[in-house]
């Protein structure tokens, strides 16, 4: 008891009035000021559009001259979206489920293939850049003629799918032909679906696998060689090797591609162009901002719930 | 006569273990030859998805009319022509846009380069309040795409007035002078300027770290300062160095693998981008992906030619010409890029 009181006396006294700001103060101004234009931008870009479109959606917005007008309605959009709108659900579910296969096979195939460049043989370098030239040439307008180009490369043949039809001449093979025997075989059709499905895209996933690539390259390189010496000193055989270091340091990257797909097949999903049309083509502000804070909902708490199941398996090196 | 026996069979032995490693030997070579030719062939293959459709495309922008029409062309036209070149370089006053784009795109991505790293640094090195606040709304921004909150953005540009300034001055302006007007009908809102139909507003939004994909840039930026030592700075603020001098003199230089990433991303996504053209309007003389839209349309009705599968030779050179510039500019940095990737930090 004594000791703490005189502890206490001991402490030294604080200076009555401080003339000058401490260190931390002076440096959460200066990283204040650091990040303030971000800050600035993220409140008049951001914060206030969401709020703003959150308050459209509840209301009748008129156009008038130099700004508009807009009273209060409720949940009528929401209403008219989930209930009335022809295509709104149907879009959304189908771009949905898109992103959801999409993703998944965008992940295999760019770890698979991110494998097989990080590999030492002649023209790497020159694989690498053909493999992130999608990325380079990702222009709408580009494209567009990118796919006419690719019809016409196949013979110009004027398909019922064109998807199917692409890969159906890729090798002049009849991807009927190979759906009849497997279904013969008495596989699920389910199953048989996925896996066309993932064949014949196998167009847009290359196209839409490019940064994650560079990404899973990125990763791949920065493995300390010593686990590798380790596991073959061990006696790893390379399947072993692949699951018990190579996926798990490459693991953490796995959770930013994820969010990164999902991003990047959202904003290309037909969700987005609806309410893109809606907006400023029907000019229906209302309608828009509710598709697209439907659609926006749904995408996080899709991202939510796979990335928080992703990154509980996730291992982390440090 | 034992011994000898001996000996044999030390080298029956022998020759089994050799033969046995031979074995494994020639196994092992044929497994690696199998996966060398099964990866080559998956490359090559994949590699053909890519190209293929280049491939036609740049046969194609040199076909002339006879060439299109004739059965036995494929892809090496009897008689090439730069014709396409020629019209589609006049259609989308192709050298003056591309000055103009390369100017627009660089400009931007300096922009962003300095206050994408900027935020970064201040992100990594300094304690402030609500740092984890803040730092989740770059999180947002990257997970939140601009097509969810577009309308808002497009109206703030329509009828631009920060704080009521440039409607004040516009007031000002109209009223010919300071007398006469209260300060409430100075800020009374309205009488703000149209910025759309011009780039100002994505130079708004760069300067204001709200670009173009901004938030992915800042985490790479911040994840990189996070990874440099702290030391660095201290050995710079004990030699008397102050922030601003160790940030530009220090930090930034230090930073060169992030600023390549960051580069590379920027100008390409840029140089691509529709999505912000179209919401701000700017006007095709500026962005070339826009003028290459048009094109075809132009050839059809300026210069009558009317038959889709002519006028879109066109389009196939428009692209080529469009696509060339960047292709350079992804040649002389890719050496760097996937370096500069593998160190700016993505990874952690």
């Amino acid at each position: 008891m004594e000791l703490t009181k005189t502890a206490k006396a001991v402490k030294p006294p604080k200076p009555a009035k401080p003339s000058r700001l401490s260190l931390s103060q002076k440096q959460a101004i200066k990283g204040l000021l650091f990040i303030s234009p971000f800050v600035v931008g993220f409140m008049i870009f951001y914060l206030r559009s969401l709020v703003m479109t959150i308050q459209f959606s509840f209301s009748d917005i008129e156009v008038i001259d130099g700004g508009y007008s807009s009273t209060f309605v409720g949940f009528k959009h929401y209403i008219h979206a989930l209930a009335e709108h022809a295509s709104f659900k149907q879009d959304l579910v189908t771009s949905i489920m898109d992103m959801v296969v999409d993703v998944v096979l965008i992940i295999f195939f760019s770890l698979f293939m991110a494998i097989l460049l990080n590999q030492k043989f002649r023209g790497r370098t020159l694989s690498r850049a053909v493999f992130f030239l999608p990325v380079i040439l990702n222009s709408q307008a580009i494209n567009t003629a990118i796919t006419m180009a690719r019809q016409m490369m196949m013979g110009g043949m004027s398909p019922v799918s064109a998807d199917v039809a692409e890969a159906a001449a890729v090798g002049t093979v009849n991807v009927m032909y190979y759906v009849y025997m497997f279904s013969d075989l008495g596989l699920p059709i389910g199953l048989l679906d996925y896996v066309i499905g993932a064949v014949t895209r196998i167009n847009s996933i290359i196209t839409a696998s490019g940064v994650q690539l560079i990404i899973f390259i990125a990763a791949l390189q920065s493995i300390p060689p010593s686990l590798y010496e380790v596991a073959k000193i061990e006696g790893a055989t390379p399947y072993e090797t692949f699951w018990k270091v190579t996926f798990p340091m490459v693991s953490p990257l796995i959770v930013t591609n994820v969010v990164y797909s999902f991003v990047d097949s959202f904003i290309n999903s037909s969700v987005v162009n609806l309410s893109y049309e809606t907006i400023f083509r029907n000019l229906n502000f209302a309608l828009g901002s509710v598709f697209s804070l439907l659609s926006m909902l749904v995408v996080c708490l899709l991202l939510f719930i796979t990335v928080s199941i992703i990154s509980k398996r996730t291992f982390y090196y440090n | 006569m034992k011994s000898n026996s001996l000996t044999a069979k030390i080298k029956n032995m022998r020759s089994d273990t050799r033969l046995a490693n031979e074995g494994r030997r020639v196994l092992r070579q044929s497994k690696n030859l199998l996966f060398v030719i099964f990866r080559t062939a998956i490359i090559i293959g994949l590699s053909y998805v890519i190209l293929g459709p280049l491939i036609g495309i740049l046969a194609n922008s040199f076909f002339s009319n006879a060439d299109k029409y004739s059965p036995v062309v494929y892809l090496i036209p009897q008689e090439p022509t730069l014709e396409r070149y020629r019209l589609a370089i006049i259609r989308m006053d192709f050298w003056n846009t591309l000055l103009r784009m390369l100017a627009y795109v660089a400009s931007l991505t300096l922009i962003q380069i300095f206050i994408c790293s900027l935020v970064g640094y201040g992100f990594a090195r300094f304690k402030f309040p609500l740092k984890k606040l803040f730092f989740a709304c770059v999180i947002i921004m990257i997970v939140i795409p601009s097509h969810s909150v577009m309308l808002p953005i497009y109206m703030t540009f329509q009828n631009f007035n920060p704080l009521g300034i440039v409607g004040a001055v516009n007031n000002i302006r109209a009223n010919g002078g300071l007398s006469g007007l209260s300060l409430s009908s100075l800020f009374s809102g309205g009488g703000g300027i149209n910025l759309l139909g011009t780039p100002i507003p994505m130079y708004i939004m760069t300067l204001l770290g709200c670009g173009l994909r901004a938030g992915l840039y800042i985490y790479i930026f911040n994840q990189f300062f996070r990874g440099l030592p702290k030391e660095i700075e201290e050995a710079a603020a004990i030699d008397g160095a102050g922030t601003i001098y160790t940030y530009f003199r220090i930090m930034l230089p230090n930073a060169m693998p992030s600023i390549i990433t960051v580069t590379i991303f920027s100008i390409v996504w840029q140089y691509n981008d529709t999505f912000f053209a179209n919401l701000f309007m700017i006007s095709p003389d500026i962005v070339l992906s826009k003028s290459i839209a048009s094109l075809q349309t132009n050839v059809q009705f300026l210069d009558r030619i009317f038959d889709p599968s002519i006028s879109v030779l066109y389009v196939y050179a428009g692209i080529i010409l469009v696509i060339t510039p960047i292709m350079v500019l992804y040649v002389l940095l890719q050496k760097w890029f996937i370096e500069g990737v593998e160190r700016s930090g993505i990874v952690g």
